[in-house]
């Protein structure tokens, strides 16, 4: 068993399972949860936004605060600033309105919940984290409510009741499972997002997400990568390619006239393992001659604004029709990434096309196969395990997988692609054709009942481990399951969150388990027009059986 | 609020609704001799039935004036993609990309109960497993179906003469032939249910802690409704014809109170006036909601037609241009290709 890390705080895996209890209250004499205060504990919860961050974006109320004190430092009047933000996201969203609205309670979403089942809190059942919301609907906006108060399950809006919602909403990924399981459909994503705005009127956002806002906004990018850094990076990962392949692949970036512009989450640029997934790109597109170009303006595909307000998701996530616009592409490539691709498939037409009108852009053609992707025939972008799969499809790649034969393959299915646009089959293909040994896990805990990384809508910080163990424990669990019946030793994913939080839930958890993006294994998988023998993969790792003899 | 208090508060709540027509239509007369059925047989329930209906109409209304800025349908299977990738019926309906495949996900959400047959349980140990739950969803869809049964069985009481489906429904309904009247098996099996559905409520302690009053008052109210009606039926033998008489006359807008109907009656009577009055205000709107609801009924092809927000807000946008502003001279040291020049140093001056 691997050593935990002392700084993440957290008690042993066996320990921190044994202490969950999913029904601790009995004989129903316990005091309700609506008079149950919140206790918000160190480790379960990230720190508060720097008031630097706020200065590009004109973020409100900046200031030096933290949960953990008795005094958050709101503005004077910040009731009637969330009842007002309130009122107003009831007569914008008709969602939300729904949602406040329909509930029965019929506790079909109550063990859904990643956070419930790995943490045993109440207020973590998808029912009961709306409640909080509910109750203070019933009190300001219902008849019922105001005449009947508690009866009625309305009660006030008081500087407890946001603090326990602020905890809350920020221990709540945004994954959606809990909505399958609705049958009203009610999205507890949904009701996290509009009540995060609210949190967000009063300068009370999260220091992981209003960095990588800020950043994004300024460098284009959530890492603050500047663009001579930004090729430095990829610079970096041409000359690896070289070592491992004997390949020299040429990437351009702000290229115009390019016909393909690829956009995918900084993370991939920045962090190991997804470094490389972005090698992996840099193959695949060298190896077919494609004429694609990556942009140090457009240079993330993620989109924290959608873990803070629809104005700033719009905000940044215009940076892509911009540019393709401006260099003339004919449509946009998008990497493997989660929440991205939630911004993509249901919120970047509607939010940002216009931008894009008077450009060059053109319903997606692969220039390889002639294939046309008719689904994104609107948005002009295509995800990149699309792509992938129809080049294997049509035999466009030469590929040996064998080369991934020391792996034993599983799937986890990013929240976002799984339900918020039904990416199931495309990855799965593309692993089948590139790995000879693959594993699904549980028809439960994958595809669209998949479960989230524990650390998905910017709670992917180091200060909240605990969190994020316990939201991963059912993901590490299923991953354990299929290790133990088996063997599989990779979890693929296509999500650059997942890519840097499942390393950390696996060292904990399931430690003989590595995590992969899928083009990494495409890459290695490959037979390159000039590679020299391979005997490394894109880690620099030696392949079993293949080892230089010396 | 905890459970006992839910269950003493919606308790006490039904027990005043069954003695207030029982007080005003039984006692009253012997006391004081005032008669009062033309209250609980005519005025009450006609204020609910209006009631009813123009509060649901004006909640739907609501809802439906609210705009739908993004369309986020929860997308439960593949998506169509490419031409070899599967996209059948099992994905047409739970991940639709057309109107078609919309309305049959509809239809199996509003009838079939769709998502909550895909309830699962699960067990927490040193590994967590997890259990298919259709408990609930049986128990749902008994409840839902013997209730429109018992609805659909009352219409011979609003109608003369009835709709042909009536007595079929009732032939079906009482397809056992045991005991005498005949025994619908939607009475008792809305009561099993009902029981079921309350003693989940209060047995599983997540439930327990989740439930309001608002929760166990419509089903003690609807327990209580079914009670009325069963013991009428089998047991006290109301005056089926007085009965009709009453309710025909309040139909055909010529109310009548016809002697010899038992306070009974009156009770049930009562109990549904609250039970529609109620509706419009309660949780029980989940019946027209269902249907506006945007995870449900949207088609999850955003990237193929345009969905509009009216209301999609004009942001300030860090441009290219102000980018490159920022950094040129950096991304010049880098060999990126630039819009504008460098200034020279003459013009920095």
């Amino acid at each position: 068993m691997a050593k935990i890390p002392e700084s993440w705080n957290v008690p042993t895996p066996e320990g921190l399972t044994k202490e969950v209890d999913h029904g601790p209250l009995s004989l129903g004499l316990e005091k309700g949860w609506m008079r149950t205060p919140v206790e918000i504990k160190p480790g379960m919860h990230c720190y508060a936004a720097l008031p630097k961050r706020s200065v590009a974006l004109d973020m409100p109320y900046p200031r030096d605060w933290s949960a953990m004190d008795e005094d958050w430092k709101l503005p004077r009047n910040w009731r009637e600033i969330v009842l007002e933000g309130f009122k107003d996201r009831l007569d914008r969203f008709r969602t939300f309105k729904l949602f406040m609205d329909i509930c029965v309670r019929c506790g079909a979403c109550a063990d859904k919940c990643h956070y419930f089942i790995g943490s045993g809190d109440p207020k973590n059942m998808p029912v009961l984290r709306a409640e909080l919301l509910r109750s203070v609907y019933r009190k300001h906006f219902t008849t019922a409510g105001k005449l009947l108060g508690p009866i009625a399950g309305a009660r006030d809006l008081t500087l407890d009741v946001l603090k326990e919602w602020w905890y809350y909403l920020y221990q709540c990924s945004e994954c959606r499972r809990c909505s399958v399981f609705c049958p009203y459909g009610i999205d507890t994503a949904e009701i996290t997002i509009i009540g995060r705005e609210l949190t967000n009127l009063l300068g009370l956002n999260i220091d992981w997400i209003a960095a990588p806002i800020d950043f994004c906004y300024r460098t284009g990018n959530h890492m603050g990568i500047q663009p001579h850094a930004y090729v430095d990076m990829i610079d970096f990962f041409v000359d690896e390619i070289e070592n491992y392949t004997g390949v020299r692949v040429e990437p351009s970036f702000n290229r115009k006239g390019a016909e393909i512009l690829f956009i995918t989450p900084s993370g991939d640029v920045f962090g190991d393992p997804g470094t490389y997934t972005a090698m992996g790109y840099l193959v695949l597109f060298h190896e077919l001659g494609l004429d694609v170009t990556w942009s140090t303006y457009a240079s993330e595909g993620g989109n924290f604004g959608l873990f803070t307000s629809n104005e700033v998701m719009k905000r940044l996530n215009s940076k892509m029709y911009a540019e393709a616009k401006r260099l003339g592409v004919k449509w946009i490539l998008g990497g493997e990434c989660g929440h991205m691709w939630r911004v993509v498939n249901q919120y970047m037409g509607t939010m940002n096309l216009d931008i894009a009108e008077g450009s060059k852009m053109e319903e997606p053609v692969s220039p390889i196969t002639g294939t046309k992707f008719e689904n994104a025939k609107s948005t002009k972008m295509v995800h990149i395990t699309e792509f992938t799969a129809d080049l294997i499809r049509h035999n466009k790649l030469k590929l040996d997988p064998s080369r991934n034969d020391h792996l034993k393959v599983t799937f986890h299915d990013s929240c976002n692609p799984s339900r918020g646009m039904g990416l199931f089959e495309e990855p799965r293909y593309v692993i089948k054709n590139v790995c000879n040994h693959f594993y699904d896990m549980p028809a439960s805990c994958i595809r669209e009942q998949t479960y989230c990384c524990g650390g998905g809508s910017g709670l992917n910080a180091g200060e909240d481990m605990e969190l994020r163990m316990r939201g991963g424990l059912p993901r590490a669990n299923a991953v354990k399951y299929v290790h133990e019946k088996n063997g599989v030793n990779m979890l693929a994913c296509i999500c650059a969150i997942d890519r840097a939080v499942l390393p950390n839930l696996m060292e904990y958890f399931v430690p003989e388990c590595d995590v992969t993006g899928i083009h990494e294994m495409v890459a290695n998988a490959m037979i390159l027009e000039g590679e020299k023998e391979k005997t490394v993969n894109l880690r620099g790792e030696p392949l079993p059986g293949r080892e230089e003899s010396e | 609020m905890n459970a006992i208090a839910s269950l003493i508060l919606s308790g006490g709540a039904i027990s005043m609704l069954v003695a207030i027509p029982f007080l005003a239509v039984w006692a009253l007369p012997y006391v004081y001799g005032i008669h009062l059925e033309w209250l609980f047989g005519i005025v009450i329930p006609y204020v609910a039935v209006i009631i009813f209906f123009v509060g649901i109409v004006y909640r739907v209304v609501q809802w439906a004036k609210c705009p739908v800025p993004f369309r986020i349908p929860s997308t439960c299977a593949q998506q169509k993609s490419l031409p070899w990738i599967k996209y059948g019926y099992a994905e047409k309906l739970d991940n639709p990309i057309s109107t078609a495949g919309v309305v049959g996900r509809m239809i199996l959400e509003v009838l079939c109960f769709r998502s909550l047959f895909r309830n699962t349980r699960m067990e927490f140990g040193t590994d967590i497993k997890y259990k298919s739950a259709k408990w609930l969803w049986l128990a749902a869809i008994v409840f839902h179906y013997s209730f429109l049964i018992v609805l659909i069985r009352h219409l011979r009481f609003f109608t003369e003469p009835m709709p042909f489906f009536v007595p079929i429904i009732e032939k079906v309904d009482g397809f056992f032939q045991f005991f005498l009247p005949v025994v619908y098996q939607s009475g008792p099996l809305l009561g099993a249910a009902l029981t079921f559905l309350l003693l989940r409520r209060l047995l599983d302690p997540k439930m327990r802690y989740i439930s309001l009053p608002a929760d166990y008052f419509p089903l003690f109210l609807i327990l209580t409704i079914a009670g009325t009606g069963i013991l009428m039926r089998y047991v006290l033998k109301a005056d089926v014809v007085s009965i009709k008489e009453l309710t025909m006359g309040l139909v055909s807008f010529r109310p009548v109170i016809p002697e010899g109907i038992s306070v009974l009656f009156y009770i049930h009577l009562f109990l549904v006036s609250v039970l529609f009055a109620y509706f419009p205000f309660s949780k029980l709107m989940h019946m027209a909601g269902v249907f506006l609801s945007p995870t449900r009924n949207l088609s999850n092809n955003t990237r193929i037609v345009r969905h509009i927000n009216p209301w999609n807000p004009t942001v300030k946008l860090h441009t290219y241009e102000a980018y490159e502003d920022d950094f040129r001279e950096k991304m010049i040291g880098a060999g990126l290709p630039v819009e504008k020049q460098a200034a020279s140093p003459a013009d920095k001056e």
